[in-house]
């Protein structure tokens, strides 16, 4: 009998926002511990939550870019338990009324298109960190408060490596929207799994194991290839698999009980009297709804089917948007849109990480871009001078004409190309020969000489032609 | 409405109350007495009723997305019972 | 007598009499420059120093953090600060002990807080502040608030100044006390089944519950986060008016607050009460209404009708299930507000030892067990069971639904009634120890004030009367619809300057 697993992940994201949820402490990674903490987010008696407007915009922009509803009606809840983490022994969470729910995720895995539903995505606090030492912990409350948005998908994933394939889909679109920076080393983002197996065809549920204390998307890869064969294992076997949570010990590879606590699951939840329902006008819905970007995997598509351009450069201006932007401005009535592509990705990204600038920050045009690659196709120039040409559009923001005009360069003189090119082969005849007899990498050489002939100043791709011309008629 | 008894033992567990063998008699009794009162409330019918979320209803309160200046580090531990390394000292917490 | 003499007496006299003024009073006299704050606050530490061994109102005070405060305020009254920005200038006030004020120490009546000291000021703090008063002292109250008789604090009970073996009532019991016994010239309680209203009616005061929402809740610890209202308790009913105009208010720190400004409450005292329709429902005269507090009740409804005003009866149908309801809803909110007293980030912690098996359970449990008093143990226990697995529905949820049966009675009943009147309290107030052993007794008498708070209406209690031997003090009360503190305040100002209960002061 064949078995599959069903796997739901539950995505912590902490939200990109200045402040906490409740409170005015800075929303920060890093700083020394209980340094950004306030009677709010200490839990100190008599305090009280006000909702972060931003917070609320995130939720709702997640929402949009997770293709859910964003309902007309959504409050907070108190989730109740104690843990030292926990500053109020509550954790303010939304239970039943939640701010987003029911959308999906689409995404690219072995060679189609993939979607996993997006159960809820609700608006909760985050707690603070421990620490464990030998005999004792500590705990650092800067994180206490902080805004964090729980996704939760439909057990619609079927493998570790769909799963890790739509982490990866769900991280860029987080960053994408602006949502969340979703680093996991940061534990901006954290990520449970819910995995049970049962015989294909099977549509009931069999009972499912939650793994907790995975650190990275390798991680969960990891943790799901040892669970998987585990419990298949076990199930082929005839033992029950005890429905419970359990920690994933990447050291050594293997999940591991956690101490089960008779009332762990008794969060006695019941509407936060302290904080007032939320209920979204059209005009605000309408705001957030314009923050929406295009989606990574949308504008991946778009980039290919439009500029029919190969999937790595796609995938360049996928992840480097400011530089995709330029790309469309420039390429913009240009027929030769790879060339322009090609000055884009390799001569544009280079000058910029070597200058250390931001496109924003950067002098050169995209028209002027798109008028270097018309000078070359025109050959009006030759690709050398085209090269040093864009270096003084990069510092200076001139167009290539004019410079060109300035320097007097012209185009590869045709009659001089002949007579190199006929030297050339006379002073190489065992690679011409080659040549002639098939050996397409042979021309190198005598392209090498003509090269040297002219100064650097002929154009390879001219000359090319014209040795083979000569060579194979 | 709950018919089974009331089970002092479990609800101050999850309350995180330690009652001696003593309160418990006399608490569980007490509690007993009361919930037996409010059992009263089952006479209503409220099928028909909302419940009360606030008594003075208002929505969408919110406030600004700004940083504020909090508690310094001295006055935050000024009240912990025990502080090592800057952080809040617990027991070690087995997970 | 010698015209020295004489001079010395009648200063001395006056001297005497400042802790005894009213807000009013006092800031007419501190503006005018016949008295200075630092004397007033001395009367005032001076009264407190003579009598409340036997009160016990106050569980501490600084005395010397008082006067400097008082100091400073002289220095703006000699420079002519401005009596409209500040117009509690120089006024010394003490607060329950459950309103975060910062430096200061905050107990709730309670052992487990330990030697907590606030790093922060609540927002009523700020304004009391802002407004010039000398804000000292931490007055004592039921365990977090969780009671009518201040016997269960952990500091010991405070008796009405009427009578040392009788409470003085609860939760805000130092509140009532203190005003009552002129230890200080106003205070300020706090209301969530009615402890501002009834320890006002034990000790012979006015106290004032505003409309839910009124006045900001960030710095007020928590008991029944849907219920609780701060308020002021006061010698007579314009001192309630003026505190209650400073503290009402929107406030940006507390998203239950309504965004609706503070009301003229102190102009529109003006006596004229002709054409009120006041309703008497006919529920509240139960049979355990003690006789002297009905006879003075109908003695006070009379007197409304002679200063024009109409009574109608009316029906608060739900009226017997108030009490159920509230002990529902608040000990469930309760359960959740004080799982923060852990002994983890403040408080007296009970730290377990190194071998402890269980040790981070062991130190929530013990702490807790150690450091709440038995009527903080019932009431947590119960709103985590109401709350539990199976539970919710059966009594949270139902609860929550008859509470809107409550409030829809009482909108019903301001369709036709201005105000509604009743006693505050349907016992006189009892001895120490009487009804200690029987908490569901304890809750029963709360029959008159609990349905306010579960309405969100605003109700005002002031005295009416007293019994004969031994002399207590009876409380008449006044309830008004969401935000009518004007009219309950302008019927109890009529009412009170119609009669003379003020004049009479307790013995000690």
């Amino acid at each position: 009998m064949e078995y599959e697993s069903v796997i739901g992940l539950e995505i912590h994201v902490q939200l990109k926002t200045k402040s906490k949820m409740w409170c005015g402490c800075a929303n920060e990674y890093g700083a020394p511990p209980n340094t950004n903490v306030c009677p709010v987010c200490m839990g100190m008696p008599g305090v009280l939550p006000v909702a972060n407007e931003e917070a609320m915009r995130l939720t709702a922009l997640a929402g949009y870019l997770l293709n859910c509803e964003v309902p007309k009606f959504a409050k907070f809840d108190r989730k109740n338990y104690f843990y030292p983490d926990a500053p109020k022994n509550y954790q303010i969470t939304q239970y039943d009324k939640p701010s987003t729910r029911n959308g999906y995720v689409e995404f690219e895995f072995e060679g189609g298109l993939q979607r996993v539903g997006i159960t809820r995505a609700h608006l909760e606090e985050d707690l603070g960190k421990n620490f464990h030492f030998d005999r004792e912990s500590g705990v650092d409350f800067n994180r206490a408060g902080v805004p964090l948005l729980e996704i939760v998908t439909e057990p619609d994933i079927r493998n570790p490596d769909m799963a890790h394939a739509f982490l990866n889909a769900l991280k860029d679109i987080m960053i994408y929207g602006g949502v969340s920076d979703f680093d996991m080393e940061k534990g901006m983002a954290r990520c449970d799994v819910n995995i049970s197996v049962r015989p294909v065809g099977q549509e009931s549920f069999n009972a499912r194991r939650e793994i907790k204390n995975m650190n990275s998307f390798s991680g969960v890869r990891r943790a799901l290839n040892y669970e998987i064969p585990e419990q298949t294992r076990r199930t082929k076997a005839g033992e029950t698999i005890q429905q419970g949570t359990v920690r994933w010990n990447d050291d050594l590879g293997v999940t591991e009980n956690m101490r089960s606590k008779e009332d762990a699951h008794d969060y006695r939840y019941f509407p936060e009297p302290d904080l007032m329902p939320f209920e979204p006008t059209d005009e605000w819905l309408e705001e957030v709804r314009s923050r929406v970007v295009e989606l990574p995997l949308a504008r991946k598509r778009r980039f290919m089917s439009d500029y029919e351009l190969p999937e790595g450069d796609a995938d360049v201006f996928v992840q480097n948007v400011p530089l995709g932007d330029f790309f469309e401005a420039a390429v913009e009535g240009v027929k030769n849109r790879k060339a322009v592509a090609n000055w884009v990705i390799n001569n544009l990204r280079a000058k910029l990480v070597e200058a250390g600038l931001e496109i924003g920050d950067c002098q050169i045009q995209p028209a002027a871009v798109a008028e270097l690659v018309g000078l070359v196709d025109d050959k009006r120039i030759t690709s050398k001078n085209a090269q040093e040409a864009f270096g003084i559009m990069f510092e200076t923001g001139r167009m290539p004409a004019a410079i060109a005009d300035e320097k007097g360069w012209k185009p590869a003189d045709a009659g001089e190309m002949e007579t190199f090119c006929d030297a050339a082969i006379e002073a190489n005849p065992g690679p011409a020969d080659d040549f002639r007899n098939g050996k397409d990498a042979a021309l190198n050489r005598i392209l090498g000489h003509v090269m040297k002939l002219s100064q650097g100043s002929a154009d390879p791709g001219q000359v090319r032609a014209l040795l083979a011309k000569k060579l194979r008629g | 409405m709950a018919d089974d008894a009331f089970d002092i033992h479990y609800a101050a567990n999850l309350a995180r109350i330690e009652l001696s063998e003593e309160e418990e008699a006399r608490l569980g009794a007490q509690l007993g007495d009361i919930l037996g009162y409010v059992e009263k409330l089952k006479e209503l019918d409220v099928e028909d009723v909302e419940p009360t979320a606030h008594a003075h209803p208002v929505s969408n309160v919110t406030r600004p997305d700004e940083v504020r200046p909090g508690l310094t580090h001295e006055e935050v531990l000024q009240n912990a019972p025990r502080v090592v390394n800057g952080l809040i000292n617990v027991p070690k917490i087995v997970e | 007598m010698p015209p020295l003499l004489l001079g010395l007496f009648l200063t001395f006299d006056i001297l005497t009499m400042l802790n005894q003024l009213t807000i009013s009073e006092l800031t007419t006299k501190l503006r005018a420059g016949e008295a200075s704050s630092r004397e007033a606050t001395q009367a005032c530490l001076d009264r407190i120093a003579a009598v409340d061994d036997k009160v016990n109102a106050f569980i501490s005070y600084d005395g010397e953090d008082a006067l400097a405060q008082a100091d400073a305020a002289d220095a703006a009254l000699k420079e002519g600060a401005d009596g409209a920005s500040k117009p509690l200038l120089g006024v010394p006030i003490a607060v329950k002990d459950v309103l975060a004020v910062k430096g200061q120490p905050l107990s709730c009546g309670s052992k487990i807080l330990g030697d907590f000291i606030s790093p922060y000021d609540a927002t009523v703090i700020r304004q009391l502040k802002e407004a010039g008063a000398v804000v000292f002292g931490r007055l004592n109250m039921d365990e977090f608030a969780m009671g009518s008789s201040t016997e269960n604090s952990a500091f010991g009970v405070t008796k009405t100044p009427w009578d040392l073996d009788r409470v003085a009532g609860g939760s805000s019991g130092g509140s009532g006390a203190a005003v009552a016994a002129d230890e200080v010239i106003a205070t300020l309680g706090t209301d969530t089944g009615g402890s501002i209203r009834q320890p006002a009616s034990f000790c012979g005061c006015v106290g004032i519950k505003p409309t839910y929402g009124r006045i900001s809740r960030y710095g007020l610890v928590a008991f029944a986060s849907s219920l609780d209202q701060i308020g002021p308790m006061t010698k007579d009913v314009r001192d309630a008016a003026t505190l209650l105009e400073i503290l009402c208010g929107h406030d940006k720190l507390d998203s239950t607050s309504i965004p609706e400004p503070s009301p003229s409450l102190s102009a529109n005292l003006n006596g004229d009460i002709k054409g009120m329709r006041i309703g008497l429902p006919k529920e509240y005269f139960i049979e355990g209404l003690d006789p002297q507090v009905k006879a003075s009740v109908e003695a006070a409804v009379k007197q409304l009708v002679e200063l024009g005003a109409e009574i109608v009866e009316i029906s608060l149908p739900h009226t017997d299930y108030a009490i159920a309801t509230y002990y529902i809803v608040a000990n469930a909110e309760a359960s959740a507000n004080l799982a923060r007293f852990d002994g983890v980030r403040y408080g007296a912690r009970v730290q377990p030892a190194h071998d402890d098996p269980n040790p981070v359970f062991n130190l929530y449990a013990r702490t807790r067990g150690q450091g709440f008093g038995a009527e903080v143990k019932r009431r947590v226990i119960m709103g985590t069971y109401v709350l539990s697995s199976g539970y919710y529905d059966a009594y949270y949820l139902r609860a929550q639904k008859v509470r809107t049966l409550i409030r829809q009675d009482f909108l019903k009943a301001f369709e036709q009634v201005d105000a509604i009147v009743s006693p505050t309290s349907p016992v006189l107030p009892f001895k120490v120890g009487e009804k200690a052993d029987d908490p569901l007794q304890m809750y029963l008498a709360d029959i008159f004030t609990i349905s306010c708070n579960l309405a969100g209406i605003c109700g005002v209690s002031l005295p009416c009367g007293f019994s004969g031997n031994p002399k207590l003090p009876i409380g008449l009360q006044l309830l008004g619809k969401p935000l009518g503190e004007e009219t309950i305040l302008r019927i109890a100002h009529a009412y009170e300057q119609a009669t003379d209960w003020r004049s009479q002061k307790p013995q000690i």
